[in-house]
């Protein structure tokens, strides 16, 4: 390992940071007060889950290492409903989803082999593939929310024709579950042209043969197209029906 | 027995009125006309009619039970109702007459839909023709045969020639005669059409949310 990151040079690098508050103020953007507590805050938490992670990885426990998946989850759960501007019971919708689309991904990770149940690999595996389908769900959330406003006519035509609640929502559905992945898969397409993704640029700074880093970006490729593609379908197929109420009439 | 009673109907949104105290029996086969300024409230009785509103107070009956009773997906399949403006479905006339049979997971009937474009007076290669490249008068036409694919028993009509020249006007409502006549179907239309008015079989005028004339 060469990292020559330290203290130090983190003081350092905070001059970055004053560049950026420097053109806030100049360009007059009112947000330097929100960047001021970005910075404070990224610096406190992952500080705060560096210790906490090299704590974890000692003791290496299941239950611990279950634990905290799980409370990834919950708060990339809580996160995505934040984002659901009122469709009911999002919440336990968002947190199934993102269980259901973690889970999934990490146990065809661990059948491959690609993956052990150790806490060095499951938490960050974890939070990367939560977070990727967190977002994902709240792009969704947000399609969903726009197109059955924008298309609520069509809907109703689909309705008054006595389509069923799925056939009056296809295209809806549709559209929403595109839009949750595209991210994902717009990166897939560029990644090594465009970007050398944290993953894979990690591990060549940590000295790996970038040959090697490469499978492991390959691996998260894999792993982000299936957790956004489940996190996405599960999310709009369990969220689509609160739209309507129960006597099967559109409520936007 | 009447096909359709509403008794004491009222619908509201918050607390504002937007129907009140209706009372309304139409009878299968009949055609009724429902006409009354803008905003009274016309279009809001359909759409309780249709089940894709909920009356908030009162009961409104359907072929004797509550409309309550019946699964809505079902009902509105009984009950069809073409909008003003409609907007066509995909991208071609054929994606929006095979709607009515893909919801049902019914085959497509070709045979029909392009007897019934006959009918419309557009041919058998218009199937596959854009619903871009329509002009106002077939979109409408098209929309009217989406709803009658597979005939329902009532048909309600929302002011569904607004905006179209005398001679598509002239064209819907000779459509709309047959069905009537011919096909037995039931009919409320809403117009704002004078000649249309003039013209009702039975006239119900609504204004302010009640029923003002013709119940």
């Amino acid at each position: 390992m060469n990292l020559a990151v330290n203290n130090q040079s983190l003081m350092l690098a905070l001059g970055l940071v004053v560049i950026a508050l420097a053109i806030g103020w100049k360009e007059k953007l009112g947000i330097d007060r929100d960047m001021i507590i970005g910075v404070v805050r990224a610096v406190i938490q992952l500080f705060v889950v560096g210790y906490l992670l090299k704590y974890v990885f000692r003791l290496n426990n299941i239950w611990l290492t279950a634990i905290l998946i799980l409370i990834i989850i919950f708060n990339a759960g809580y996160n995505a409903k934040q984002r659901s501007n009122g469709i009911p019971n999002a919440l336990p919708i968002s947190i199934g989803a993102i269980l259901i689309s973690t889970g999934v991904t990490l146990g065809v990770l661990m059948l491959a082999g690609a993956i052990k149940f150790i806490p060095s690999q499951m938490i960050p595996i974890s939070g990367m593939i939560a977070s990727n389908s967190m977002v994902a769900i709240g792009l969704c959330y947000r399609n969903l929310n726009a197109q059955f406003r924008q298309e609520r006519q069509a809907v109703l035509e689909k309705l008054a024709l006595g389509a069923d609640l799925k056939d009056a929502s296809r295209e809806i559905l549709r559209d929403s579950i595109k839009t949750g992945m595209q991210p994902t898969i717009d990166s897939a397409k560029t990644v090594g042209i465009v970007s050398l993704p944290g993953m894979m640029s990690g591990l060549i700074f940590a000295g790996v043969d970038p040959v090697r880093a490469i499978k492991y970006q390959i691996m998260v490729t894999f792993m982000l197209m299936s957790a956004t593609s489940i996190g996405s379908v599960l999310a709009c197929y369990w969220a689509y029906r609160g739209f309507y109420n129960d006597r099967k009439q559109l409520t936007v | 027995m009447s096909l359709i009673e509403l008794q004491h109907v009222g619908y509201q949104v918050d607390d504002t009125p937007i129907l009140q105290e209706i009372n309304l029996t139409i009878d299968a086969q009949e055609w009724v006309t429902l006409s009354g300024p803008s905003g009274g409230g016309k279009s809001t009785l359909v759409r309780l009619i249709a089940s894709l509103l909920s009356p908030t107070s009162g009961t409104l009956l359907f072929d004797g039970q509550s409309v309550e009773n019946y699964d809505p997906i079902a009902y509105r399949r009984r009950v069809s109702y073409s909008f003003q403006q409609p907007t066509l479905f995909g991208q071609t006339v054929r994606d929006n007459l095979s709607f009515p049979y893909q919801i049902r997971q019914l085959p497509f009937d070709e045979e029909r839909a392009v007897r019934g474009l006959a009918y419309v007076g557009l041919s058998a290669s218009d199937l596959d023709k854009g619903v871009n490249d329509l002009s106002g008068g077939q979109r409408q036409r098209v929309a009217l045969l989406r709803n009658v694919m597979i005939y329902p028993e009532v048909l309600i009509l929302d002011e569904v020639t607004a905006g179209l020249d005398a001679e598509n006007k002239a064209f819907v409502w000779s459509l709309v005669e047959h069905f009537n006549q011919d096909d037995n179907l039931t009919i409320i239309a809403i117009t704002h059409d004078q000649a249309e008015i003039d013209a009702a079989k039975r006239l119900v005028t609504i204004e302010n949310g009640r029923i003002v004339g013709g119940a």
